[in-house]
């Protein structure tokens, strides 16, 4: 007590400050710093747990460089990112524009087009397994519909990504609503100005929506990139990276090789590259949006 | 969304204009619809699936409505795996899961959007920028980490990390902190009431919508969670939800039970489907604070 009067308003405050936010610096240091520290660290070394790490320099990154299978890995997770995450922007975008109509029972299209986000991971996958089954499944029913006939999806090396791709438009809830969110926020004058000069409803959309929404278009396309680049369940409970590694993720190999084969140096050097490319992707959207990214001054003075 | 009755100027086009604006209902609403049934389809068929017979299963074209339902694949499912344990073994994650997450993040938020100390804004920056860190990067370290604490095969490591402080969290509700008026604050201060007095009294009552979102999201993060489980706990007694169904499908490999494992599924996913229905308005607000304000 004693020792407390001693204290200045501005020095108790302070102090008051470190001991509220002291849970969230030591989780930052255990949870979050000292672990990529340590995966530096790991990552030049060989490690299988039990054993003590040996320090080997660069040879898991030389190792990396000339194993097959890194490579497959980052071309499945490559090119499923970069035709899910601007697939999935689009679809949402698109919605979320068809959404912010006045239209009658609108909102009940909202719950539904939500409704999928709200379950994630394992079902997901176990349901959408069921609805790609070649023979008995849901989806090939359907094309058979339309006179198409189903091609062997996730048995098939050149349709599984292809088939993951397509399930995971159905999870675009989240980024649609944030767009509706986004689009609501639009003060219609600039809608009803844009009338008066005629304009119709494509320029409209060129030239009010998308420089008005670019904030959120941007905010979407990084979160997405981030998750697409990680994606795991998918693989692992679908499909086991099969057929023919056909949808090995980066994430999935290197949960093989930190669990499944105990090595954790060679899993921390492939958890590095990884982190490298997910930050060059990041860095280049970054940098890119002063491009497109459009923010409007006056707009701050409200909040 | 369009405003009909505009200045003079563009009276004439009206009446063309209400036409074309029929049209593009109806255009809207036909799109909608095919959406509705790329979205629903998924869960109709899970539904249709969970009440066949082991033959129906497998019959094609499939039949739609079995019949009759077989209501007792539930039960099935809940004998060939203790889904009852895996159940409770996600409960109580849960449980534990919440309560960390709710008082540290809002214990920590005050710190971050009410009082002044040297380096807070750094440390708050540093901790935004972890959100964009990818889990992959700490996901050897820290199994290596909770191995040597002797925390592997047990709840442990998917709890304890709750109790510090989510990023996520911590943002959204400093958002909300942002909006409650500082008088409230200053008055108690000088009736003598501590900074610690003052979360708890005031702020935490006054920030209850904010912390049922917060509640709500990490519900579901935690009920869905598969990698962290898949890693940690690795005894059959131990095992999550999700996990229980990731392993649920193993057997069902040799010996298809599609039947019962879609009744399995179906059981996994309903209390969040549950929990959405009756609070879809936090759902909304919490993705759209988030999202927008960011």
């Amino acid at each position: 007590m004693a020792n407390r009067k001693r204290l200045t308003p501005a020095r108790r405050e302070a102090l008051d400050c470190y001991v509220f936010i002291s849970p969230a610096i030591i989780g930052l240091f255990a949870f979050m710093l000292g672990p990529i520290a340590a995966s530096a660290y790991f990552s030049f070394t060989e490690y299988d747990i039990l054993g003590t790490p040996k320090w080997v320099g660069l040879d898991n990154y030389v190792k990396l460089l000339h194993d097959p299978l890194f490579w497959q890995s980052l071309k499945v997770t490559l090119v499923y990112a970069v035709v899910s995450v601007p697939l999935g922007l689009v679809v949402s975008l698109f919605l979320a524009v068809l959404l912010n109509q006045n239209l009658k029972g609108i909102f009940i299209f909202r719950t539904i087009y939500y409704l999928p986000s709200v379950i994630s991971g394992v079902a997901v996958a176990l349901l959408w397994r069921w609805i790609f089954n070649p023979d008995f499944g849901v989806m090939n029913w359907f094309l058979g519909k339309l006179g198409i006939e189903g091609p062997k999806w996730l048995y098939d090396e050149n349709w599984a990504l292809f088939a993951i791709i397509i399930m995971s438009l159905w999870g675009v809830g989240g980024s649609m609503l944030i767009y509706l969110a986004g689009l609501q926020s639009i003060p219609t004058e600039m809608y009803e100005a844009a009338e008066i000069d005629g304009a119709n409803r494509r320029t409209q959309f060129l030239y009010i929506t998308v420089p008005m929404l670019s904030p959120v278009i941007f905010f979407n396309l990084v979160m997405g990139i981030i998750g697409a680049l990680q994606v795991f369940t998918e693989g692992y409970v679908m499909t086991s990276g099969g057929p023919n590694n056909s949808t090995l993720f980066s994430v999935l190999y290197l949960y093989r090789n930190a669990f499944d084969y105990l090595q954790m140096g060679y899993a921390s050097a492939l958890a590095w590259v990884l982190f490298i490319i997910i930050f060059f992707f990041t860095l280049l959207v970054f940098k890119s949006s002063p491009m497109w990214v459009y923010y409007e001054e006056n707009r701050g003075a409200t909040k | 969304m369009k405003i009909e009755t505009g200045p003079a100027v563009i009276v004439r086009k009206r009446m063309g204009k209400k036409a074309s604006s029929r049209i593009r209902a109806a255009v809207s609403y036909m799109l909608l619809c095919a959406g509705a049934l790329f979205v629903l389809t998924p869960f109709a068929w899970m539904i249709s699936t969970s009440l066949k017979k082991k033959t129906e299963v497998y019959v094609f074209p499939p039949e739609w409505i079995p019949s009759p339902a077989q209501w007792h694949n539930f039960i099935d499912a809940f004998t060939i795996f203790p889904f009852h344990r895996y159940t409770l073994n996600s409960a109580i994650i849960v449980v534990f899961v919440l309560a960390g997450a709710l008082l540290s993040s809002s214990f920590t938020t005050y710190g971050f959007a009410r009082l002044n100390a040297p380096g807070k804004n750094l440390i708050f920056m540093i901790l935004l920028s972890t959100m964009m860190l990818p889990s992959a990067v700490t996901m050897v370290p820290l199994y290596i980490l909770f191995n040597k604490l002797g925390w592997v095969d047990t709840f442990k490591p998917l709890i304890v990390p709750s109790w510090f402080g989510s990023a996520f969290f911590i943002f959204l509700l400093r958002q909300f902190y942002m909006g409650i008026p500082r008088e409230l604050e200053d008055s108690a201060r000088i009736d003598g009431c501590s900074s610690y007095g003052i979360w708890w009294r005031i702020m935490v009552p006054l920030t209850k919508p904010a912390l049922a979102t917060v509640a709500v999201f990490s519900f579901m993060s935690t009920w869905n969670d598969f990698m962290g489980p898949l890693i940690y706990l690795t005894s059959e007694e131990k095992r999550t939800i999700a996990l229980g169904l990731s392993y649920f499908q193993g057997s069902a490999r040799s010996a298809p039970e599609l039947h019962l494992l879609m009744a399995a599924t179906l059981y996994a996913i309903s209390p969040c489907i549950v929990l959405f229905f009756l609070c879809q308005k936090l759902f909304v607000k919490g993705i759209v604070f988030t999202g927008v304000k960011g």
